[in-house]
């Protein structure tokens, strides 16, 4: 007589609740990696753009109002120049003097400030650089560099024009050839 | 001549006088790397902003500032991303970590569907066409064959 031979059946269903689990974190991670890499892809950010509020702590000397920090909600109803720059930066100083110029220009109607926000750069070799070029508007570090990294910038000098409501309106990628050149944009912003 | 003999002396004195060596401050600088030029360590970068940082390295050595005091200026001014090793956040591992077991728990499942249905052969093994116990349904199935024969 022969004995019989038994079969096992190994194939046994994940439980639901684990593939969901499974697929749903996959799909997590696959809308991760496609944010950092859209991210990664994106210029700065356009025109049109609502900007969110950021406070820029000031250099001792470059206070805005007697203030050693500024945020940029407390400048609602007021044209902003958000210009990024840096002590080694060599094509920062083609239009610093421009932008002090400027800023001479529209400071006394107290209808647009002009920040300088220093990236990546060390506090001495800054004061140096402001120093050298007489610069007088509000001016301060980019702590953390969080004010550059929400703008994307790419470089410096970059600058950014942002209307009374709080929305860009206009973005400079390198340095300012002319005082003409500053002036159109924000007496078009003025005149809006 | 006795102008670079003084000059000499003047260096020698200057360095004797507390200022930090290049070593010292590269010993800090090759753990950092500056934003600008991400993929190159502070102690061999040649911008303009990385001997800069270099310097500052050097004045807060000199004024007696350590090692993780300096460092931690550092990420203060200019964020996390210049350490060369990133904070130990555990939330930095969760997910690697899960995403590794999540992989090996589907290959685990994988390779168990794979394997064909092992059957546990019997002790003697002699008659292969021995017959298999079947469930209910293949023995009235063989049944109903057997009356149609």
């Amino acid at each position: 007589m022969t004995e019989s031979t038994n079969i096992t059946p190994v194939r046994k269903g994940v439980p639901l609740w684990v593939q969901v689990i499974v697929w749903v974190f996959l799909a997590g991670l696959l809308v991760i990696v496609a944010m950092g890499l859209n991210r990664a892809q994106q210029g700065t950010i356009q025109p049109g753009h609502a900007v969110d509020d950021f406070t820029l702590p000031l250099f001792k000397g470059y206070e805005y109002q007697g203030a050693s920090e500024i945020k940029l909600s407390d400048l609602r109803g007021k044209v902003v120049v958000i210009n990024f720059w840096a002590s080694w930066c060599k094509p920062c100083e083609q239009e610093a003097a421009e932008l002090q110029r400027a800023w001479e220009q529209y400071e006394p109607t107290g209808e647009v400030v002009f920040l300088g926000v220093d990236y990546v750069d060390t506090e001495p070799d800054a004061r140096v650089y402001l120093k050298k070029f007489g610069i007088t508007f509000p001016n301060g570090p980019d702590l953390a560099t969080r004010i550059s990294q929400y703008f994307r910038i790419k470089g410096v000098p970059e600058t950014y024009f942002i209307d009374r409501n709080g929305v860009l309106q206009y973005v400079q990628v390198g340095p300012f050839t002319s005082l003409q050149q500053i002036q159109n944009i924000i007496d078009l912003m003025l005149a809006e | 001549m006795a102008l670079m003999i003084s000059l000499l002396f003047a260096a020698a004195v200057f360095a004797q006088d507390g200022t930090p060596t290049d070593d010292e401050v590269n010993k800090i600088a090759k753990d950092l790397y500056c934003p600008v030029c991400e993929s190159t360590p502070l102690d061999v970068c040649p911008t303009d902003a990385c001997r800069q940082w270099r310097e500052l390295i050097r004045k807060q050595l000199a004024e007696g500032k350590s090692e993780e005091e300096i460092k931690q200026y550092f990420v203060t001014q200019y964020g996390a991303r210049v350490l060369s090793e990133p904070p130990n956040r555990w939330a930095s591992y969760l997910v690697p970590v899960a995403a590794f077991l999540l992989g090996a728990f589907m290959l685990f499942r994988g390779f168990r569907m794979w394997i064909k249905p092992m059957a546990v052969e019997s002790a003697s093994g002699e008659d292969e066409a021995a017959p298999i116990p079947q469930d209910d349904y293949i023995r009235r199935m063989e049944e109903e064959l057997k009356k149609r024969k």
